[in-house]
């Protein structure tokens, strides 16, 4: 086989702003309609999953009372989970930035000679850009997700956390197969095309030399990873060869084993319309002298990287509640319009507009926090309730304002002269009741006459009619006819 | 969960700034509805906008300077019905948050338990009874996000048209989904507000609808200036007008 290409690097696209990358997006139909159609799909499953509201109302405020509850307790639960991890022979790392990560990471894989990995699905590995600097370093990183594996192949980036590769048909991966894997024919057949995926996996995972996952829970009364996937492939990741490295933000640790059930069931039912996974992986430690399989070193990387200060603001906190089941994604409409790629950001969507710009900074991804028309449904299926709508608003308030107690890095980054004047006019207007009567005859006067080619108007006559000022305002045809109370 | 006062004798209208300018039937049709009920209904002059654009943009004292006009100018505690189930939203949900810690923050509150989206109070509060004196018609319903999410406005609206003997209700295949409008979020990006308009313009196309009535004139705003300049023939209106023609004269 020549692939995946281990040192490929998922180059980022070069720096533009979101409307600039959703230009390009929308223009591309067959990719619209595929993101259509795969959340609709999304959606209708989830619906079905939650048709009893009352249930899925009590399962949500369980989940998020979970999450909250592990969030005020933070700092405690991880010391916890370390020493618990620790005790069960697991190696705890810690780091504070992604560099550190992935040093750390690149560490322990050359202490151990490691020249090939091989690894689940992890976002945290993206978000460190982990496969880029092993291949700086001489170490190939394959993914074995498929979606991961199709994306390598292309050497593109997840353009979904749940479902990296949505953005791609069966037709287009069909003919990365024919290109990328050695004697693979064309075919649109679903089934050859996973078996074809699962040959060259399965040679990967034997050749491995180490084994790289995320991990979608950590319990800090146990010191239990879990894990869920659907292919095995996770599985096969983290036992199949002789050493683990597993790698996780800080906020996703529970208190107890109790706290996962709950949590299990809004994540998969959330994000796939999926009952539970096929696998459900609990690992506890290392292979034990009485064990058959399993690797003989297992090490655990928790990543701060910006989630300290935001756990240290009490309402963006609510950021590092999220499960990472992609349901704000799939239900956003802004989302399902340009696909995941527009964000240029690992985590996109929703919650990506939040998280972005709080590990990012807001100069460098403030204008992501504009990126939604406040709709809402995102708020309304996010099952920790995370009131991302809100957060926006308060993103957009530090991005806009140098506010000098600000937590979020970067504020008043993308402050305006010219908003600032236009919001102090609208003020203006809207709080002086003499004013505002002038100010709405004047416009009713002139309003109509304005030229489409305004700078504002442009953009909206260029798929819409002109709204048409009315002759009265209902101002005065309340005061005609006696609503007035004088 | 809203509770449903008792039906008093005296409510507030409060028009909203796009009613105002844009829409005045609208507002005109909402409050001939609520008097046709056998109410007193005031339309306090001082009245503007309920401040959502600049809060939403992140200019908090802006809108706080602009919800406070509003505060002022409802004095009396009478319920204030709105037309509009996003201004609704601003009212009733955001006060709170934007008036934390200011020294009125509790006549914010006050003011915020008052707010009643119109269909909402319609149904609830006033219990109408119509009689449809209209021709056949069918129609469809677009819901606004704030008056579903915010308000949770969601089934008042298809029950007052549901009551109304000629017209057929044909519900929209995403009826859940934003149309685009979002404030300045269509002046911000307009391309993905255009994208999402075109496609609740054909949601409303398919549903073989001969008019599109809202509970929102700034939803109606965006719609019905695409299906104009798309031209597609499907009157859009908001849905006090279209109720108050089919049971009453026009206001």
């Amino acid at each position: 086989m020549n692939a995946p290409d281990p040192a490929a690097t998922t180059a980022s696209p070069p720096h533009a702003s979101f409307a600039a990358r959703a230009h390009v997006a929308l223009a591309d139909d067959g990719l619209r309609r595929k993101f259509r159609r795969a959340m609709d799909g999304l959606m209708t499953k989830r619906a079905a999953q939650f048709a009893d509201t009352e249930a899925w109302a009590s399962l949500r405020a369980r989940g998020a009372a979970i999450r909250r509850r592990a969030l005020a307790r933070l700092p405690e639960l991880l010391e916890q989970l370390e020493a618990n991890c620790r005790k069960n022979g697991i190696t705890v790392h810690w780091a504070e930035t992604s560099a550190e990560a992935d040093g750390i990471i690149e560490g322990i894989l050359t202490r151990h000679g490691v020249r090939t990995i091989i690894k689940g699905k992890s976002m945290v590995s993206e978000e460190i850009h982990l496969n880029h600097f092993l291949g700086e370093h001489g170490i190939g990183a394959i993914e074995s997700d498929l979606g991961e594996f199709v994306i390598q192949l292309a050497k593109e980036t997840p353009s979904h956390i749940i479902m990296p590769c949505i953005h791609k048909s069966k037709e287009d991966v069909a003919s990365l197969f024919e290109a990328k894997i050695d004697g693979q024919p064309y075919t649109e057949d679903v089934d050859v095309l996973t078996a074809t995926a699962r040959r060259v996996l399965r040679e990967q995972f034997a050749a491995a030399d180490a084994g790289l996952s995320g991990v979608n829970f950590a319990v800090a009364e146990t010191g239990t990873l879990c894990l869920v996937e659907n292919e095995g492939n996770g599985r096969l990741s983290t036992t199949l060869p002789p050493l683990h490295v597993a790698v996780m933000g800080i906020e996703k640790v529970v208190e107890q084993l109790e706290d996962v059930p709950p949590l299990l069931s809004l994540l998969t039912r959330s994000a796939t319309g999926q009952t539970i996974t096929t696998y459900v992986n609990f690992i506890s430690g290392p292979r034990k002298t009485d064990e058959q399989d399993g690797p003989r070193e297992v090490h655990l990387v928790l990543l701060d990287n910006g989630r300290s200060r935001i756990h240290g603001d009490l309402q963006l906190r609510e950021t590092l509640a999220c499960i990472r089941c992609g349901a704000c994604m799939n239900h956003c409409p802004v989302y399902t319009r340009v696909g995941g790629h527009a964000y240029d950001a690992v985590y996109p969507g929703p919650i990506g507009k939040i998280l972005t710009p709080q590990i990012e900074g807001l100069g460098k991804a403030g204008d992501l926090a504009h990126a939604s028309s406040l709709c809402g449904a995102c708020g309304e299926v996010c099952p920790v309730a995370i009131p991302i709508p809100d957060l926006l608003v308060r993103l957009r308030r530090e991005a806009s304002h140098a506010i000098p107690s600000s937590s979020v890095m970067g504020a008043g980054a993308q402050h305006s002269a010219v908003e600032d004047w236009i919001w102090r006019g609208w003020r203006w207007m809207y709080a002086t009741p003499l004013f505002y009567r002038l100010a709405t005859r004047m416009l009713r006067l002139i309003g109509n006459r304005l030229p489409a080619s305004l700078p504002m108007l442009r953009d909206w006559t260029r798929v819409r009619a002109k709204p048409q000022f009315a002759p009265r305002s209902l101002h005065d045809l309340a005061r005609d006819r006696g609503y007035h109370d004088e | 969960m809203i509770a449903v006062p008792e039906k008093p004798k005296t409510v507030y209208f409060f028009g909203t700034c796009l009613i105002d300018l844009f829409y005045p039937s609208a507002g005109l049709a909402g409050m001939e509805l609520l008097r046709r009920e056998g109410l007193r209904v005031v339309f306090p002059p001082n009245q503007s906008c309920c401040g959502q654009p600049a809060r939403n943009c992140g200019f908090r004292e802006e809108a706080r300077a602009v919800a406070r006009r509003q505060i002022r100018s409802f004095p009396n505690p009478w319920p204030i019905v709105v037309p509009s189930g996003s201004c609704a939203g601003m009212m009733r949900e955001h006060y709170a948050e934007l008036f934390a810690g200011e020294p009125d923050a509790d006549e914010a509150a006050a003011f915020s338990e008052r707010v009643y989206e119109l269909t909402w109070f319609l149904v609830h509060v006033c219990k109408v009874k119509l009689v449809d004196r209209g021709e056949p018609v069918t129609v469809t319903f677009h819901g606004s996000c704030h008056s579903q999410r915010e308000m949770g406005v969601r089934d008042e609206p298809k029950a007052l048209l549901r009551e109304l003997d000629q017209v057929t209700f044909v519900d929209l295949q995403r009826p859940a989904e934003c149309c685009g409008f979002g404030g300045t979020f269509s002046v911000r990006l307009p391309e993905i507000s255009a994208a999402m308009v075109a496609d609740k313009v054909a949601d409303i196309e398919t549903s073989g609808a001969d008019e599109v009535v809202s509970g929102d004139c700034g939803c109606l705003m965006n719609i019905a200036g695409a299906m104009e300049k798309a031209g597609v023939s499907i009157r859009a209106r908001h849905i006090a007008e279209f109720i108050l023609e089919r049971c009453h004269e026009r206001a």
